[in-house]
This record gives C-alpha cells, sequence and structure tokens, in this order.
C-alpha cells in the first residue's frame, strides 16, 4: 500500500512538471501583460535597473497603500528589463540608459522614456593627508581615467589646489567591472568634455577601459580606492555619502567648482532642460548652469506610448504621472535628485501621448 | 537477469502486479534520467543559439581575439579563457598538496581526538558562502598580500615576467589564493575518506614487511586510494573553473593575458557575472553567450580528460596488482 502512495506522488510530480513545462514556454506569442487575476486588484508589473529600487521600492510601496493598486518591481537589471519589456511580460521597464536608436527599432511598438529622477556620480579618492572636497577639473578627471596623469603632484592638479601638499604617490584608478548605470553617466560625461576619451574609449554601460582595477559594484570599487593609498574610484553620490568617502569637486560647465549634491545634480538637469525638451534622451553630463554638478544623469522608465488595455494603461499613467510629481518628494531623502520642474513639464506632455487605441490615457490635467 | 519463476497462483497474481509496478518504477527513474540530459542538451543549445551572432561576426578570432570593447563591439574572450585556466591551475597548485597532506594527516597520522574537531572545521570551511570568501579576501587578504607580498617580491624580482607590474594588491595571485582556500576543503574531505576507505590489510600488510610509516602511506595506501584523490582534485577543479563572486572582488577584472601574478586579470564566469545584467546591445549580449559557451565547451573538455585520466589511473593501478 504504502509503495503505491509514493508512486502516486511520483506521478503527479511528473504531472506537475509536464504542465508546468507545457505552454507559454520561450517563442509562445506575446500577448500582453496578463490580465489582473480580479478586477478589483490591478497588478501592475515593472522590471529593470538596480540603481533606483531603493527610491522605486518606496514607491510602490506608498502608491499602493494610497491609491489601492499593487506595483511589483523586480530589480533584475536594465538590460533585463528591456527584454522584459520587449516580451510584453510587464507593464514598464526601468533602465539606467536611454534606449539607442537602433534599440529603439528593435522594440515592437513604439516606446516613451520617462526620466524618473537623477543622480551624481562622484570621484572617491583615498590621498594621504589630501583633505576633503579636492578640486579637480575637466582635464584632469579624463586625465587621470585615460593614464595620462600618473601622480598626484602631477602639476595639473596641483595647480588647481594651491593650498594643499599632494603627495607623489601613484594614481591608481579603480572603475566599475559590472555593467551599470553609474558607468554610463561617468563614461558620458568624459566622452563630453574630453575629445581623446571619446575617440579612443568612448560611452556606455560597460567599456574597454584604458587603465586601472575593475570592482564589482559600488562595494568593489570602493573597497579598491579605500584600500590603496592613491586610489580612485567613480561611485554613486548615496554610496560615497553613506560611506563618509573623500570626494571631489568638479569644475563645471562654467567654470565653477560644485560639490556634488541632490541640489547641485537637479541644477544639471534643469540646466540640459532645452536639449531634453528636442529629444528627453539626451544626456545632461556637463550641463549649462553656475550650479551645475557636471557629472549627473537619469534613470528612466520605459513604456509602451500605445498600450494594449485600456484599464491596465490608466493605471499605469496614474502611476507615473504620481510618480513625476508627488513621488518626487521621497528622492532626496535616499540621496537622488528630484526632477526639476521643466523635466517634469516635459515627462507630463509624454505621458498625454499615452493611449488605447487613440484615446488618451492621462486623466485630464489637475 | 536469471529469474526463479514462482509456483503457484496467488503468488503469479502478485508477481504481475509487480510487474506492473517495476515496469512503471523503470519508466519514471528511466524519465527522470533523460531530462537531465536533456536539460545539458537543452541548456547548451540555448546558449548555442543567442550566441550565433557574435560566432558569426568573429568566428574563431572570438577564442583568439584579445579586444572586448563593448562601446566599438569588438569581442574576443582569449584573456577571459586565460584568466579562469590559469587561475584554476594556480589554485589547484597551491590546494592539492595541502589538501592531500591534511586528508593523509586526518585519516593515517591524527590522534582520534583532534581528527573529529578538524574534520568538522575543514568542512566549515566548504560551508562558507562565496561571498565572504570574496569580500574578506578584499577588506583582508589583499592590502596584507600587498604591502606585504607583492611589494617585496615586486621590489625583488621585479624584472621576472613572473612578478612583473605594480604591486596593487587585487591580482591573479589574490584570486589564485581565495580559490586555493575554497577548494581547500573539497580536496581534504574527498581524499580522507577515501584514504580512510582503503583496507586495514594493505597497511597491516606493508607494516608486518616492516615498512616505515612513510613507506606505509606512500607505498600501501595512497597508490590504493589514488582514483579517489584524482576524484577529489578534479571535484574541486570544476568548482574552481566555476567560480565566480570570491574571484571577481579580488581578481582585478582587467581582460588582458599575463603571466604575472601581480597583475590584473579576469575569468570567463567573472566577465558574465559583471557585465550580463545590463548588457543591451545585441552583439554584446550575443559576445557574452560566446563566452558562456566557451566555459560550457571548456567545463566538459576538462571533465571529459580528467575522466580519462581517472580511467588510465585505474586502469593502470588494476593491471599493476
Amino acid at each position: 500500500m504504502r509503495r503505491w502512495f509514493g508512486l502516486g506522488i511520483l506521478l503527479a510530480a511528473v504531472a506537475a512538471a509536464g504542465c508546468a513545462g507545457g505552454p507559454g514556454g520561450e517563442g509562445a506569442p506575446p500577448s500582453g501583460p496578463r490580465p489582473a487575476p480580479s478586477a478589483g486588484a490591478l497588478r501592475l508589473n515593472g522590471a529593470g535597473a538596480t540603481f533606483p529600487y531603493p527610491l522605486y521600492s518606496r514607491w510602490f510601496d506608498t502608491y499602493s497603500r494610497e491609491h489601492g493598486i499593487q506595483v511589483n518591481y523586480q530589480s533584475i537589471g536594465s538590460g533585463g528589463g528591456i527584454q522584459q519589456l520587449k516580451n510584453r511580460t510587464v507593464d514598464f521597464g526601468a533602465s539606467d540608459a536611454p534606449l539607442s536608436d537602433e534599440e529603439q527599432k528593435e522594440m515592437p511598438a513604439p516606446v516613451i522614456h520617462i526620466p524618473t529622477v537623477a543622480g551624481a556620480v562622484v570621484l572617491a579618492y583615498n590621498v594621504p593627508d589630501a583633505p576633503k572636497g579636492l578640486r579637480m577639473s575637466p582635464e584632469v578627471v579624463a586625465g587621470i581615467f585615460l593614464g595620462q596623469i600618473k601622480k598626484w603632484n602631477d602639476p595639473q592638479i596641483t595647480a588647481l589646489n594651491p593650498d594643499v601638499s599632494l603627495p607623489d604617490t601613484a594614481v591608481v584608478v579603480a572603475h566599475r567591472s559590472d555593467g551599470s548605470g553609474t558607468t554610463y553617466i561617468f563614461t558620458h560625461y568624459l566622452s563630453a568634455v574630453s575629445p581623446d576619451w571619446q575617440t579612443k574609449v568612448g560611452a556606455g554601460k560597460s567599456v574597454s577601459w584604458p587603465v586601472g582595477l575593475g570592482g564589482k559594484g559600488n562595494e568593489g570599487v570602493t573597497g579598491v580606492v579605500k584600500q590603496t593609498p592613491g586610489g580612485i574610484g567613480y561611485v554613486e553620490l548615496a554610496y560615497a555619502i553613506q560611506n563618509n568617502l573623500n570626494y571631489a569637486q568638479v569644475r563645471n560647465a562654467a567654470g565653477q567648482f560644485v560639490e556634488p549634491s541632490v541640489v547641485s545634480t537637479t541644477a544639471a538637469a534643469a540646466g540640459s532642460a532645452a536639449a531634453l525638451k528636442r529629444d528627453v534622451r539626451a544626456s545632461i553630463a556637463n550641463a549649462a548652469g553656475a550650479e551645475a554638478y557636471p557629472i549627473s544623469g537619469f534613470t528612466y522608465i520605459l513604456v509602451y506610448r500605445d498600450q494594449p488595455d485600456l484599464e491596465r494603461g490608466k493605471a499605469l499613467a496614474d502611476l507615473l504621472d504620481w510618480a513625476i510629481r508627488d513621488g518626487q518628494k521621497f528622492a532626496p531623502d535616499l540621496h537622488y535628485a528630484p526632477l526639476p520642474a521643466a523635466v517634469v513639464k516635459i515627462n507630463e506632455a509624454a505621458l498625454r501621448q499615452l493611449n488605447y487605441q487613440g484615446q488618451p490615457l492621462l486623466a485630464t490635467a489637475p | 537477469m536469471k529469474q526463479t519463476t514462482a509456483v503457484g497462483s496467488p503468488r503469479l497474481r502478485s508477481r504481475r502486479r509487480h510487474d506492473v509496478g517495476d515496469a512503471l518504477f523503470l519508466r519514471v527513474t528511466q524519465a527522470f534520467a533523460l531530462a537531465m540530459v536533456a536539460v545539458v542538451l537543452l541548456a547548451l543549445g540555448v546558449t548555442a543559439r543567442s550566441a550565433w551572432p557574435a560566432v558569426r561576426a568573429f568566428g574563431l578570432g572570438f577564442l583568439t581575439g584579445s579586444t572586448w570593447d563593448p562601446v566599438a563591439d569588438k569581442f574576443g574572450a582569449w584573456p577571459f579563457v586565460w584568466g579562469t585556466l590559469y587561475s584554476s591551475f594556480l589554485a589547484l597548485l597551491l590546494a592539492v598538496p595541502v589538501g592531500v597532506a591534511g586528508a593523509i594527516f586526518l585519516s593515517e597520522l591524527s590522534p582520534r581526538w583532534l581528527s573529529g574537531p578538524v574534520s568538522f572545521l575543514v568542512e566549515l570551511l566548504a560551508a562558507i558562502p562565496s561571498v565572504v570568501y570574496g569580500l574578506w579576501g578584499l577588506l583582508v587578504m589583499v592590502p596584507w598580500l600587498r604591502d606585504r607580498v607583492q611589494a617585496p617580491l615586486n621590489g625583488a624580482l621585479g624584472n621576472w615576467p613572473l612578478f612583473s607590474g605594480a604591486p596593487y594588491g587585487v591580482s591573479m595571485m589574490a584570486a589564485a589564493l581565495v580559490l586555493a582556500i575554497m577548494i581547500l576543503p573539497i580536496i581534504t574531505a574527498v581524499a580522507r575518506d577515501v584514504l580512510r576507505a582503503v583496507p586495514r590489510e594493505q597497511r597491516e600488510a606493508a607494516l608486518a614487511l616492516g615498512s616505515t610509516r612513510w613507506e606505509t602511506i606512500w607505498r600501501a595506501v595512497l597508490p590504493f586510494g589514488r582514483v579517489g584523490v584524482l576524484g577529489a582534485v578534479i571535484l574541486a577543479l570544476g568548482r574552481a573553473l566555476g567560480e565566480t563572486m570570491a574571484v571577481t572582488m579580488v581578481i582585478g577584472n582587467r581582460p588582458e593575458a599575463s603571466i604575472s601574478l601581480l597583475n590584473p586579470a579576469y575569468t570567463m564566469a567573472s566577465v558574465l557575472a559583471n557585465e550580463y545584467a545590463e548588457a543591451t546591445g545585441r552583439l554584446h549580449v550575443a559576445a557574452l553567450s560566446g563566452v558562456a559557451l566557451t566555459l560550457f565547451v571548456i567545463t566538459f573538455i576538462v571533465n571529459g580528460l580528467a575522466r580519462w585520466l581517472v580511467w588510465r589511473v585505474a586502469h593502470r593501478a588494476g593491471g599493476s596488482r
């Protein structure tokens, strides 16, 4: 009797495994996001970037309490987010980099970019006896990461910091080894300020670094910087603040030395408003404005312009509208820079394009 | 398959029921066994398919090329292949003598009250998650290595290719050391069990012939267990080839193939862990799949070679006995 019982369980397991593997495997035709289990509890799904995850999880938690709509966000990386959006297994994707023209062509339908929040990338260093807030010019930053500036007492650095006596220590460069939005922002900045960098290396989430050691994640870069006298690396602002790292002031396009902060990052976004109006995917690196911190960038949510479902589309439009307005107040606490008014306006115009069979989804202006 | 047939109808009936059960059991186990094969083939197939654009674009140059530039869409995987093979080789070089010596001590020489706790601690080493090894390596071992080992080595022997470069700390040397520590418990634990399983008669005979302890172990115990010890080494090699997290954190992630122990390097598993999540370019994803496929194939080859080696050794051991 017992034996048969065991066999039964085994068979049930086989049957279950068979069913699970059956329909809906790879290559099954995408038919829009799965409908919600019941009309009452609408659940939106998103996936993508890890950089904004702390903020997004705060947003979606608050939103579900206030508006009763559950949002399930998986921080699996931008690549995975874009892939899932392409397969239409999520309602929105999140990416630290906008889609390139080519990537946009590969999507099955037109995609709208919504910058949700801005972030700054700081240069953290470990120079014996050097104070906080060393001054750096774009030429110095590019020179260091191109491997042309090799010592901390290089005349190019000392000229900017006349009051500081810098040691004859070798510069040890640390960079991110994992593909990341942080690298994307930083290499875009370097490409914007250094023609040499643009031709030799270029910009992207992973690049071929001329010099330096690769660390995995902010913690890996910080590890190398902290452990190595003479180390310098780039990390997210939030990470640098939380870990009490020394970071540099960088000279911006207006010639001012600016300390990275939530405020100076928002200023950079505001300074790029004109370019963003033409194309919201434009880089805000080396932005205009006396207050702007030059190494800044956005993180984006990507949605299809033509939504396949009226109710879900409406919920999605409402969610994003809330995020770019009410959601912004949660950003500074988590060291993300809130959007300036000009960018909120650009986003609003973009959200108005969201439609279901030609019918706009965003509720009329408040 | 020789069976005596049962006589008498009640027993016959029960046998028939048995037959149905047996047949079912056979089918179910068979299905599971085949499913495992199918999973391997499917994984290979899917990886190969997604790697196809890179294979078509670069051909064999993908394996021999040394440029890895996601911005310019130029991909050559040689530095990663080299890094994986070199770091695993160095780790084995360090861990095999220590591990086997430890196993000999635990199974042959150690007093009983000591071998229990030591075995337990060695096995505990295997239970530590690899990210912990990585963090320990980065925060504790690397600075020590840089100041106490690499700087003096580089100063004294800097013009030897093996110790050229600059003493950064994070390096091939750091990766090999962390890997060696990680595979040590596998070698020790498996080899100890193998040596313990050597029949007592083997030792007694050697001792009876007047062998010293050393001779007993070297001539009578180790040869008997060498297939098993080799198996332990292969298990360890498998772990070393595939280890990702700990290596990524201390190897410096620089795609350059170099013989120097001080230079930063990169492994196949590391580049996958690093770049896959955020890779969006079509060719970039394909190239990463190509690296995965290469790792797959290399693991296959290494395992095949290892099996062949075990077979050879077992064969010869059988012949000489």
